[in-house]
């Protein structure tokens, strides 16, 4: 495998950026159909809630300590909202809990 | 370049790198596993923080890893890269519809250098149009996390305690909350998505048996069929760059 590392590699990021490139560099214009415009503004919400939950409940050494956490930063993003706040929230909510468990 | 428009972008920079610290932080925790089963394959530390500097995608350096690991063919990596990577092309879609028409074009290459799932959610729902900045800003942060993470991990194995680990691995989660909820506070239909979403993420992680999918089509599918059927029931109607009103 040393050998053709680099062109595995090759393979793998280029497939990567293309599929990242390709939209952003071909659609120049705004999109005018009210559908499409609809739709790509409800997916970010759909894909990160998708990948949040419930992937969040096995991220950590046990699923009390990964609700508490989820939890957590539900409530801090509910009442603050701050990218940093919540982030941190929840883990220090995790580690408080995975300490008494 | 106006000095208007240099302040402007240097604010943007600025605040990129403010949420790109949690970010970083996150992808540095998540980047030592992918250090070690680097390593567990046979890739140097060097090889091992190049894959993440070049691909900045965790299932997919994962699963180009597996590919390696097994020796399999080009082609087989491709197609694996195509199927993991997937839903990175309807982000890209998403943001391309958020930056400017007025856009310096070249910005395009550089944004989808680093789309990741994170950047994404940060910058697809920023007020009003994206400066670029913002995206450099971020990805100045969060890149040398995930790629020092990476060649860490494979240089030393997992250097982090256990419940530092585990308390870290809740940072990326806790980010894409604070993306999802704050709007969804303001606006229902989005409050409906977001926990239509997520239950049904859930339904099918239990269904896991009846309907195999990877994480990474399961996140794909479900984009396309929810944003889908939200964008038919309740379209938004007004057009230009007011796009945060629902």
């Amino acid at each position: 495998m040393k050998d053709n590392f680099y062109i595995y590699l090759l393979v793998a990021a280029g497939v990567t950026y293309l599929i990242r490139a390709l939209p952003m560099t071909l659609i120049r214009k705004n999109i005018q159909n009210k559908y499409i415009r609809s739709f790509l503004y409800y997916v970010p919400y759909v894909t990160l809630a998708v990948m949040t939950f419930p992937a969040i409940l096995s991220a950590t050494a046990s699923v009390v300590s990964a609700a508490v956490g989820f939890v957590t930063a539900l409530l801090i993003a509910y009442f603050d909202g701050n990218l940093f706040k919540v982030a941190m929230g929840g883990c220090v909510a995790v580690f408080l809990v995975e300490l008494f468990l | 370049m106006s000095y208007g428009k240099r302040q402007e972008n240097k604010k943007w920079f600025l605040k990129g790198m403010r949420h790109g610290v949690p970010i970083g932080l996150g992808y540095f925790a998540v980047a030592f596993t992918l250090g070690i089963t680097a390593k567990n394959i046979g890739m140097t530390p060097l090889q091992s923080a190049f894959m993440s500097f070049t691909m900045h995608a965790s299932a997919g350096e994962f699963a180009a890893m597996t590919v390696i690991a097994a020796g399999s063919g080009y082609v087989e990596m491709a197609i694996t890269q195509l199927v993991i990577n997937l839903r990175y092309l309807l982000m890209s879609c998403a943001l391309s519809q958020k930056v400017s028409e007025k856009m310096w074009y070249p910005h395009r290459f550089f944004i989808s250098y680093y789309i990741t799932d994170e950047i994404f959610g940060i910058s697809s729902t920023v007020e009003g149009k994206l400066n670029p900045f913002y995206n450099y800003g971020a990805a100045s942060v969060a890149s040398p996390g995930w790629v020092l993470g990476t060649f860490l991990g494979a240089l030393v194995g997992n250097i982090l305690p256990d419940n530092v680990a585990s308390a870290m691995n809740v940072a990326l989660y806790g980010m894409f909350i604070a993306i999802i909820i704050p709007p969804a506070r303001k606006n229902k239909v989005i409050a409906v998505i977001v926990l239509v979403s997520m239950l049904a993420s859930g339904a099918f992680t239990l269904l896991a048996d009846v309907v195999p999918l990877s994480s990474g089509m399961r996140i794909l599918i479900l984009t396309i069929v929810i944003a889908g059927i939200a964008a038919f029931v309740h379209p938004i109607e007004e057009s230009g760059e007011n796009t945060n009103e629902g």
